[in-house]
């Protein structure tokens, strides 16, 4: 499977556990993430599916199990996790702009400090980015005076700046007032049209159904089910899917 | 919005303050001291009634006399001076010891044993033991130790006094920005390192400035409690403030005069930070985003 180069994630046998392996947030997960995919994971709650996302860039470390990304185990203490987490972009249910810098200092601080991008050329690729998004006159305002649907819009964008390969959302929409929801998921869509590999974890069944080239179902810390949006969302197997999918839809 | 009128309505009020006191002396230098030609009898008598009082030959015997405010004057400016450093270096050292402290307690996981990791570790009990002995011992005497034990061939007083409040003043920064570190949501951090921000450049652009704003206040009033705090450094033979005003007390042999005058210099001082550092805190939660 890994030999295949259009795969730019793969995990194998991913473990996490806690408290001296009482709980097992994660526990033995194994799937590989193509580009250009865009792969919507959905479960119950404390199924593991965030401690899935953030052991993609290390923001947790797994217990056991490997990740590799572009051919390289990141999980192994000699990689750079600083420099690959510039390739991974994320974004998070509570937004998390630094509320201390301007719109547009929060978007070109990471190219400026990182890719060594000149003050002009990150402030040039920051105007077309929140012109995309639609924000252009907000770049000197401050996150605070952001509605969340704009902030959430703002992280995105943020995380785009830095060009990553991969972007991850856990739960982008689900701290939004509901009628902001459409705004992100909007941005969210035309990133994946644009062939954005992407891994998302939500709620928003439409979102998965018309955006998502693969869902998957994770439940007590394992995949459960992964299939195409219509083979989850129509023919669910598991009778642990049916019964979340009758709760949710 | 409704917080910037009254941090408007505080000045004011305070300028009013100002204004009443500076009308009562500008009334009592006419009274009293302005020359005159001629001035009507009851002045006349008025200040032949003041300059012969009990109270003002006090007043001239502990401070006019052999230019003894000097020693108040100059005293206010060693306080001034020792309190200016001791607070620079207490920060520079609490910043130090904080980042120590909280660094390893989020990188024991990254960095998995090693040098580093020694290394870390070893400044992390280093900084524990300095906040323990620093913060279980009466300021006095680490000043007496510093002075008499470890600088006893040097005789720069103020040199000692500013290492000493200083280092005993960065055991309770170090706490303060400890706790600044601490309450900046977690996500942040996350965020910082998500965009691939090492954990030095994280805490750099990302949390200290935020710690920052937070605990200014609180770093302020670590000033506020120096400048009372140095009033011990008699006891090394500084010549500030308090030290100022004993010096007169053991030359007229009156204590009242110059201990309450240095009592109210200290009351004074305290009384304006404090109410700049109101101020500070106001404007501070004004501009919270
Ligand atoms: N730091 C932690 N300590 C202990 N248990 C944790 C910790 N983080 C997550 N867990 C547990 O791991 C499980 C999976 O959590 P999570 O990945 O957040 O689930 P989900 O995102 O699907 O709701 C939950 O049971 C949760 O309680
Ligand atoms: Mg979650």
């Amino acid at each position: 499977m890994s030999a295949d180069n259009n795969v730019i994630i793969s995990v194998t046998d991913l473990k996490k556990h806690y408290n001296d392996g009482e709980v097992k947030a994660l526990d033995g997960v194994t799937t590989d993430i193509k580009k250009g995919e865009v792969v919507v994971v959905i479960g119950p709650s404390g199924s593991g599916k965030s401690t899935f996302l953030r052991s993609l860039n290390l923001l947790e470390r797994p217990t056991s199990g490997t990740i590799t990304f572009e051919g390289t185990d990141i999980t192994s203490p000699s990689t750079d996790i600083n420099k690959l987490r510039q390739d991974m972009g994320m974004v998070f249910q509570h937004f998390n702009l630094f509320p201390h810098l301007t719109i547009l200092r929060n978007m070109t601080i990471a190219p400026m400090k990182l890719h060594g991008l000149s003050k002009e050329e990150a402030e040039k690729k920051a105007m077309e980015l929140l012109e995309r998004v639609g924000l252009k006159d907000r770049a000197s305002a401050y996150p605070s005076q952001l509605s969340g649907g704009q902030k959430q819009r703002i992280a995105i964008v943020r995380a785009l700046a830095m060009d990553p390969q991969v972007m991850l959302f856990d739960e982008p929409t689900s701290a939004l007032d509901p009628e902001m929801v459409g705004e992100v998921l909007d941005v969210m869509k035309v990133l994946a049209k644009a062939g954005m590999t992407m891994v998302c974890v939500t709620h928003e069944m439409g979102f998965a159904r018309e955006v998502a080239t693969r869902v998957i179902f994770m439940d007590c810390g394992r995949i459960i089910e992964e299939n195409t949006p219509e083979g989850i969302f129509d023919h669910p197997q598991n009778e642990r899917l049916q019964s979340f999918l009758k709760k949710v839809l | 919005m409704s917080g910037k009128k009254t941090n408007k309505t505080k000045i004011r009020n305070a300028l009013i303050v100002i204004g009443v006191i500076a009308v009562a002396v500008f009334i009592a230098y006419l009274l009293l001291f302005m020359p005159m030609n001629s001035m009507p009898s009851w002045m006349e008598n008025l200040r032949t009634a003041f300059f012969g009082s009990a109270f003002y030959l006090d007043f001239e015997n502990n401070f006019i006399t052999d230019k003894r405010y000097m020693y108040i004057v100059k005293g206010l400016g060693v306080t001034f001076e020792v309190t200016f450093f001791a607070v620079l270096l207490g920060i520079v050292l609490g910043v130090i010891v904080a980042l120590v402290r909280s660094s390893y307690d989020t990188l024991k996981e990254e960095l998995k044993g090693g040098f580093g990791k020694a290394i870390l570790f070893f400044f992390y009990k280093l900084c524990g033991v300095y906040l323990t002995v620093i913060r279980g011992t009466p300021v006095v005497v680490q000043l007496m130790i510093i002075y008499f034990v470890i600088f006893a061939s040097s005789n720069n007083k103020i040199l000692v006094a500013v290492l000493a409040f200083g280092i005993n003043s960065g055991a309770y920064v170090a706490e303060i920005i400890r706790g600044g570190i601490m309450s900046v949501d977690k996500g942040q951090f996350e965020a910082g390192r998500s965009l691939g921000f090492g954990y030095v450049r994280t805490m750099a652009f990302i949390i200290i400035p935020q710690a920052f704003k937070t605990v200014l206040p609180a770093l302020a009033n670590e000033f506020i409690v120096l400048i009372k705090e140095t009033s011990v450094s008699g006891y090394v033979g500084l010549q500030e403030l308090t030290k100022g005003g004993d010096i007169i007390r053991s030359r007229t042999y009156s204590a009242f005069m110059p201990l309450i005058a240095v009592a109210v210099i200290y009351l004074v001082i305290v009384m304006f930070f404090s109410w700049l550092v109101s101020l500070l805190e106001r404007r501070l939660k004004n501009s919270e985003r």
